[in-house]
């Protein structure tokens, strides 16, 4: 007879987007339970860098969300332990030549109406923020409001805070569902978990837990590879990369494409990441990714040519066709809730994911207007698999 | 399996020029390690006619086992601190005549950071020195990477003074330098009686050798004894050695701390249980001025499980690769032979290397090797659950005591991860503490931090396999788009 446990809120997945839906749910009077079939960041969480970016989000749905979790991870940062490493660094985005200066120019504006600050910096002026970066770039944009953390710590900082009951390295084989079809819990090899409402907060996996409701959600793995040098002294201060202009002649229109970020972290090594394929869960290394990745670091900060790498490592972006999360109570299952999808940009956005899941299981009034985001909505054909870039 | 270049009709590109002359030349096989296993590989499959590459990250064949005294220091017999220097001069010998003929491309000082491909199609990337060296292609690859010392950390065990067993070893083989005058030798394994032995010949004090094992299991397996008169050979010499110089095994005991200022001074030796865990009220202090250490080995597989080589758990408690008989990795197209496929001492390496170049080749493997190799796997598996760590060591350390020394990350930094913010396993540790991020790789705190942990060994996840220069990533030649 498998134990039974019931609490307010059952979230599936332990990473930083299940983290921060446990600490608002909990913030809001509910008792969670929080169960993943690995560790605490165990999944893509563990994986990924901790850009907390606006810079890179043209206005939109997905700039509104940044630039809550931006406010919030401001407060979260006055409430977690320092091993969080939230560090409000700011980013520098840099032009390769005027074309592209140009273009970033009418990007910039566009943000700035969507409330993001972003600064010109002429070309004379860039060393004094970056005194590395290679010489001739035609100019760049700062950007004070991105930030960084350390993801693994931020969700088990986020998770710990916030009193939930944990249970891992249990699965979610099952999604427990009442006569009227409405969720009741889950169950795992060892218990059933009961409870009126389940989040799937299972990532790059969430269309498999959407599943085991009867319910699709398209959800693809984008792989992402990121090197690691020796500890530096400080050769770079902000969150930097560079804008190129690609025409897109097929549609005509010209578009934004972005080189690997490259930043210093508190530690001393330098983080260039990330790369961004469509290969499905492809484990072997790409020496391809290795070599975009550091032929763009090196182009943006040349002295990084003669330091050593001495690691790289690969994780799976959760990713929808359209590009935004799922965020929000499903239809089509009474009690069923998603927060996942959030492809490369799970860290920064997990505060607001957590605080729209807090608001929807509570009932109370959303911070920000969550249509954009339903599990629901038509996702359109995924990507074409040739039309890669970095991020 | 078609996949391997022994299929004879596998090799039909007429762009695969035959012989190793050009440097860009695809091999039939690609070895990378010359240590025994990689050593005996190669000379045998350019033997058995296949043109092979051999690289390794050393200036001279023979790897951790057959290490040669530098020339400068003109030292006249290496053969003095081997048992059978004779099975590796000669090999050596023929590695020269087959790279003479252009059989073997032989590649010192090269250090492969990864081999990519699949099926019969490889590339082995390397780097020499500063420079980037060119990708090696081969239509086989064989993975002779052995094994590294398994450091179990104490208080004091980064004082200057403590080594490594083996390196201490190392030390004396290739430099002929004693890493002190009064040499306390603790740890667990057949090594340190080699290794005690070694450094009493060459004139040190050994005041206390101390073994946490027993060697009652040996008592119940005298069968696979008597079945190795080899090794009981080998444990007699080192035992008779040792004897002519007074020192005796203390079994079940280990160095819970190492003491001492700017260097070691002393250690505590305490009496352990059956599970490794120190009996209260046994220490008691060594007067030292060096300390060797070490618990054995552990295979390296950052490469093999790079490549996505299927792994297992060892008697030893170490994680190994899971191989055929014929040494073939789950991967198809990689073979492995020696430490790779579970520590086993020199001589089952050389077996295993001239077993897996015949198999590479397509040959039946001669019934004496595969005997040998038997032969040799069940006494290996006998002293390894012999040393395997008990589960009880992790009492030896402190709450301040250093686990990562490269990230400086104490025992209580990574209990905390454990028990206060679900880290269940030794990568999430890491992603918490730092632990292992430092330029070991974890090569170092692996085995302890998995153990503090309280998970299984976990295996090696080094996508590269060692640091790479950025310029030689950035300069690598770019993908074609399909
Ligand atoms: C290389 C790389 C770089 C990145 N850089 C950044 C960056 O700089 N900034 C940024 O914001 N984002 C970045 N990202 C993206 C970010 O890492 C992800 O968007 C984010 O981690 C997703 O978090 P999550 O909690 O949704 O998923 P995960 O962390 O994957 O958590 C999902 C959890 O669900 C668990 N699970 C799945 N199925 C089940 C089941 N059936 N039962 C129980 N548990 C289950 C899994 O074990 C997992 O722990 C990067 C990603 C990559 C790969
Ligand atoms: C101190 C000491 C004493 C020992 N005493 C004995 C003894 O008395 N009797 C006995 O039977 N055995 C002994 N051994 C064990 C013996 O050394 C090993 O069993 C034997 O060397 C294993 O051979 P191998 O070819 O598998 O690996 P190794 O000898 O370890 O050779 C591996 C080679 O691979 C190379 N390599 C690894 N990674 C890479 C890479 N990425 N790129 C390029 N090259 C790489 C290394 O440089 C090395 O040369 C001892 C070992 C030590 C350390």
């Amino acid at each position: 007879m498998p134990k039974r446990h019931s609490s307010d809120v059952v979230i599936i997945g332990a990473g930083v987007v299940g983290a921060a839906c446990a600490y608002y749910a909990a913030r809001s009077g509910l008792s969670v339970t929080v169960v993943d079939r690995g560790p605490v960041a165990g999944g893509t969480t563990g994986a990924g860098e901790g850009n907390l970016l606006v810079s890179d989000k043209e206005a939109g749905p997905e700039l509104d969300l940044a630039l809550l979790s931006t406010r919030l991870w401001r407060d979260l940062s006055g409430v977690l332990p320092p091993e969080t490493e939230y560090e409000p660094k700011g980013g520098l985005v840099v032009a390769t030549g005027e074309p592209a200066l140009k273009a970033l120019r009418v990007f910039a504006e566009g943000q700035r109406e969507a409330g993001v600050t972003a600064t010109e910096v002429p070309a004379d002026r860039l060393p004094d923020l970056e005194p590395h970066l290679a010489p001739g770039l035609a100019g760049g944009f700062h950007y004070p409001q991105d930030a960084q953390v350390q993801p693994a710590q931020a969700a088990a900082r986020l998770l710990a805070a916030s009193g939930a009951v944990l249970h891992l390295g249990e699965e979610v084989t099952a999604i427990l569902r009442d006569p009227a079809g409405a969720v009741r819990g889950v169950r795992t090899a060892r218990r059933e978990l009961l409870a009126p409402a389940v989040v799937n907060a299972a990532g790059t996996w969430g269309g498999e837990v959407a599943r085991l409701a009867g319910v699709r959600l398209p959800v693809l793995p984008r792989r992402g590879f990121v090197l690691v040098t020796e500890p530096l002294p400080r050769v770079v201060r902000h969150k930097v990369y560079a804008a190129d202009y690609i025409a897109d002649v097929a549609s005509g229109s010209a578009a934004l494409q972005s080189s690997a970020v490259v930043e210093g972290t508190p530690g001393g090594p330098v983080l260039i990441g990330a790369t961004r394929e469509r290969v499905g869960f492809d484990r072997s290394l790409s020496t391809e990714a290795l070599r975009r990745l550091a032929a763009q670091a090196a182009a943006l900060f040349p002295v990084l040519a003669d330091v050593q790498v001495l690691r790289a490592y690969h994780g799976f972006r959760p990713y929808l066709p359209d590009h935004l999360p799922a965020i929000g109570p499903d239809p089509r299952v009474p009690g069923l809730h998603h927060a996942c999808g959030h492809e490369g940009a799970g860290i920064g956005l997990a505060p607001a994911t957590g605080a729209l899941t807090a608001a929807a299981l509570t009932g109370a009034a959303p911070p920000l207007d969550p249509a954009p985001f339903r599990p629901e909505r038509t996702y359109g054909p995924a990507d074409d698999p040739t039309q890669e870039q970095q991020s | 399996m078609t996949t391997s270049p022994s299929d004879p009709s596998g090799t039909s590109d007429p762009s695969d020029a035959p012989g190793t002359s050009g440097p860009d030349a695809v091999v039939d096989l690609a070895v990378v390690g010359a240590g025994p296993a990689g050593l005996a590989a190669a000379v045998t499959a350019a033997a058995l006619g296949l043109t092979v590459a051999l690289l390794d990250a050393g200036t001279r064949p023979g790897g951790q086992y057959y290490r040669h005294p530098d020339p400068v220091l003109g030292a006249a017999r290496p053969e003095a601190l081997h048992h059978d220097w004779t099975a590796f001069a000669g090999r050596a010998a023929e590695l020269r005549a087959h790279a003479r003929a252009g059989r073997v491309r032989y590649l010192p000082g090269h250090q492969v950071w990864s081999v990519t491909g699949s099926g019969a199609d490889w590339t082995v990337h390397a780097r020499a020195d500063e420079a980037a060296a060119r990708p090696v292609r081969a239509r086989a690859v064989l993975l002779a990477t052995g094994a590294y010392e398994r450091q179990l950390p104490f208080p004091g065990w980064t004082l200057p003074g403590v080594v490594g067993a083996g390196g201490a070893q190392a030390m004396l083989k290739s430099g002929l330098v004693l890493p002190g005058r009064r040499v306390v030798v603790a740890g667990s394994g057949p090594l340190l009686l080699a290794v005690a032995a070694s450094l009493a010949a060459a004139g040190a004090r050994v005041p206390a050798v101390v073994e946490a094992a027993g060697y009652a299991p040996y008592a119940r397996h005298t069968g696979t004894l008597l079945r190795n008169p080899g090794k009981l050979v080998e444990g007699a010499v080192h035992g008779g050695a040792l004897l002519r110089h007074r020192v005796r095994p203390l079994l079940r005991h280990a160095v819970v701390a190492a003491h001492g200022t700017g260097r070691v001074e002393a250690v505590t030796v305490a009496r352990l249980d059956r599970d490794w865990r120190p009996v209260p009220g046994t220490g008691r202090r060594v007067p030292c001025d060096a300390l060797a250490v070490g618990h054995g080995l552990v295979p390296e597989l950052s490469l093999a499980t790079a490549l996505g080589c299927a792994t297992r758990t060892a008697a030893d408690g170490t994680v190994a690769l899971v191989l055929t008989p014929g040494l073939r990795t789950s991967v198809p197209g990689v073979w492995a032979a020696g430490e790779t496929g579970g520590v086993g001492g020199a001589q089952l390496a050389l077996i295993e290397g001239e077993i897996a170049a015949h198999t590479v080749a397509g040959r039946a493997v001669p019934a004496g090797l595969a005997r040998g190799r038997e032969r040799l796997r069940a006494f290996a598996d006998v002293m390894g659950a012999a040393h395997r760590p008990g589960p009880g060591w992790t009492d030896w350390l402190r709450e301040e005591t250093a686990v990562c020394r490269c990230e400086e990350v104490s025992a209580g930094c990574v209990r905390e991860a454990v028990t206060e913010l679900g880290a269940t396993d030794a990568r999430t540790v890491k992603l918490l503490t730092r632990a292992g991020m430092g330029w070991c790789q974890g090569r170092m705190c692996g085995p302890a931090v998995a153990a503090l942990a309280g998970d299984g060994p976990a295996p090696d996840r080094r996508p590269l396999a060692c640091p790479v220069p950025l310029r030689q990533l950035a300069e690598l030649p770019p993908d074609t788009p399909s």
